[in-house]
C-alpha cells in the first residue's frame, strides 16, 4: 500500500501493469522511461530473459511533482505475462495501490486476455485484496494492428464494471500517459479517500 | 507484528529514531551502508556511503528478492527465511526482516565480517523493531483523524491535472 513520509513529505504509490504475455506491459513502461525528463525518472530495470521476455518484473521510478506540499512518487512495475509464471506474477502484487490491465486487441488473444484477467482477479484476492475496491484501469493496446476484435467487444467481455478505459499503441506511444493519468488519479482519490 | 496490507506512514520523531539506530548500526558492524525497506519495495531510510548508490533500484530488487525467497520458503513448508546473504568478491549483503514487514540491508566488505554484522543486527533489530511497531500504533490513532487533518483530504481534480502538466 502507499508508504507517506512525513519526515521527507513524500508519498509513494505501486502502480502493477497486467495482461496476457506479450501484451505491450513492457512496452508501455518503455515508452513512459523514454518520453519522461531525465530529473524526474529513475533507472528502469527489466530483469527478463535473453530473448526479452520479463522474467520477474519491470520497474520504473517516477517523480511526478508536488501536490499538497508532498513529493509524489510512483513505483511503476509491469508482471512476467506468460502463463507458467505465475508464482512470480502474485509476488509483484503485493502492496499495489493500483492496477493497470493491458488488454491485447488481437483477436486470436481475445481467450488469452480474459484468462489474465480471471488470474488477476484470483491472486488479488489472494493478497487481500478485491479488484473491484482498487483503482483499475483497462487499456485496449495494439488498435493499430489490422485484426483487432472491436472496443465494443472488448469492453463487454473485460470491463463489465465500467471502469475507465482507453485504446492505445503502445508502440507509438498513443493512450500511454492517458492510462497512467487515468490510473494516477484514481490513485490519489483513493488516499484523498485515507485508503 | 506489522500488517502486510496497511498503509505504513513514516513521521519525523520516529524517522529520527530510526536514523539514530541504523546509524549506530552502521558503526558498530563496521558497514558501508544500510538501508531499511518496507516489504513492498520502499525506501524508508539509508545511511553509510550511499551517495554513488543507486537507492531506489536497491530497495525494489531486495524487496524483490524477499519476495521470490519468501514464495521459495512456502513451498518448502518453512514461514520466511528471516536472513538471507550475497557474498561477492569486494562487497557482501546482509538482509534480514523486522517486525515481519521491514528489510534491513547491510553492504559490508572486509573491514567486517558475517559474524560481527550477525551479533550487531541481533540487537539492533530488536531495538528497530519497537520503533516500528511504535509507528503502527501512531497510524492507527492517526487514521482515525483522517479527514480532519489529513494533508489528501483537500487534494482537487486541479492538484492531480497539475500532475501532468
Amino acid at each position: 500500500m502507499s508508504f507517506i513520509n512525513y519526515a521527507s513529505r513524500e508519498i509513494n504509490c505501486k502502480i502493477v501493469y497486467y495482461g496476457p504475455g506479450l501484451c505491450g506491459k513492457t512496452t508501455n513502461l518503455q515508452f513512459i522511461y523514454n518520453k519522461t525528463a531525465q530529473d524526474a525518472k529513475g533507472k528502469m530495470i527489466s530483469l527478463a530473459t535473453e530473448t526479452e521476455r520479463t522474467l520477474f518484473f519491470d520497474f520504473l521510478p517516477l517523480a511526478l511533482g508536488e501536490i499538497r506540499g508532498f513529493k509524489t512518487r510512483f513505483h511503476l512495475y509491469t508482471v512476467p505475462g506468460q502463463v507458467f509464471y505465475d508464482a512470480s506474477r502474485k509476488l509483484i502484487l503485493k502492496g499495489v495501490d493500483g492496477v493497470v490491465f493491458v488488454a491485447d486487441s488481437q483477436e486470436e488473444r481475445l481467450d488469452a486476455n480474459i484468462e489474465s484477467l480471471e488470474n488477476l482477479k484470483d491472486n488479488l484476492e489472494e493478497q487481500g485484496f478485491q479488484l473491484e475496491k482498487l483503482p483499475f484501469v483497462i487499456q485496449y493496446n495494439k488498435r493499430d494492428l489490422p485484426n483487432c476484435t472491436s472496443v465494443e467487444e472488448l469492453r463487454s467481455l473485460l470491463n463489465p464494471d465500467q471502469v475507465p478505459d482507453m485504446e492505445a499503441c503502445a508502440s507509438s506511444g498513443e493512450g500511454v500517459f492517458e492510462t497512467l493519468k487515468a490510473v494516477a488519479k484514481l490513485v490519489l482519490i483513493d488516499l484523498k479517500k485515507g485508503g | 507484528m506489522l500488517g502486510s496490507q496497511s498503509s505504513l506512514v513514516m513521521y519525523d520523531e520516529e524517522y529520527q529514531r530510526i536514523m539514530v539506530l541504523i546509524q549506530k548500526l552502521l558503526r558498530e558492524s563496521n558497514a558501508k551502508v544500510i538501508f531499511l525497506v518496507d516489504k513492498n519495495g520502499q525506501l524508508i531510510a539509508a545511511t553509510g556511503e550511499t551517495e554513488h548508490l543507486d537507492t531506489t533500484s536497491l530497495a525494489s530488487l531486495t524487496a524483490g528478492n524477499i519476495a521470490a525467497t519468501g514464495g521459495l520458503a512456502k513451498l518448502i513448508g518453512e514461514k520466511e527465511f528471516s536472513i538471507l546473504f550475497h557474498e561477492g568478491e569486494k562487497d557482501n549483503i546482509h538482509i534480514s526482516i523486522i517486525g515481519g514487514r521491514v528489510i534491513l540491508v547491510i553492504i559490508f566488505d572486509e573491514r567486517s565480517s558475517l559474524g560481527l554484522v550477525r551479533l550487531r543486527v541481533k540487537k539492533a533489530s530488536e531495538e528497530l523493531g519497537g520503533v516500528f511497531e511504535d509507528l503502527v500504533q501512531k497510524t492507527v490513532i492517526h487514521s482515525e483523524k483522517v479527514g480532519s487533518d489529513s494533508p489528501f483530504a483537500e487534494i482537487t481534480d486541479d492538484d492531480i491535472d497539475n500532475l501532468f502538466n
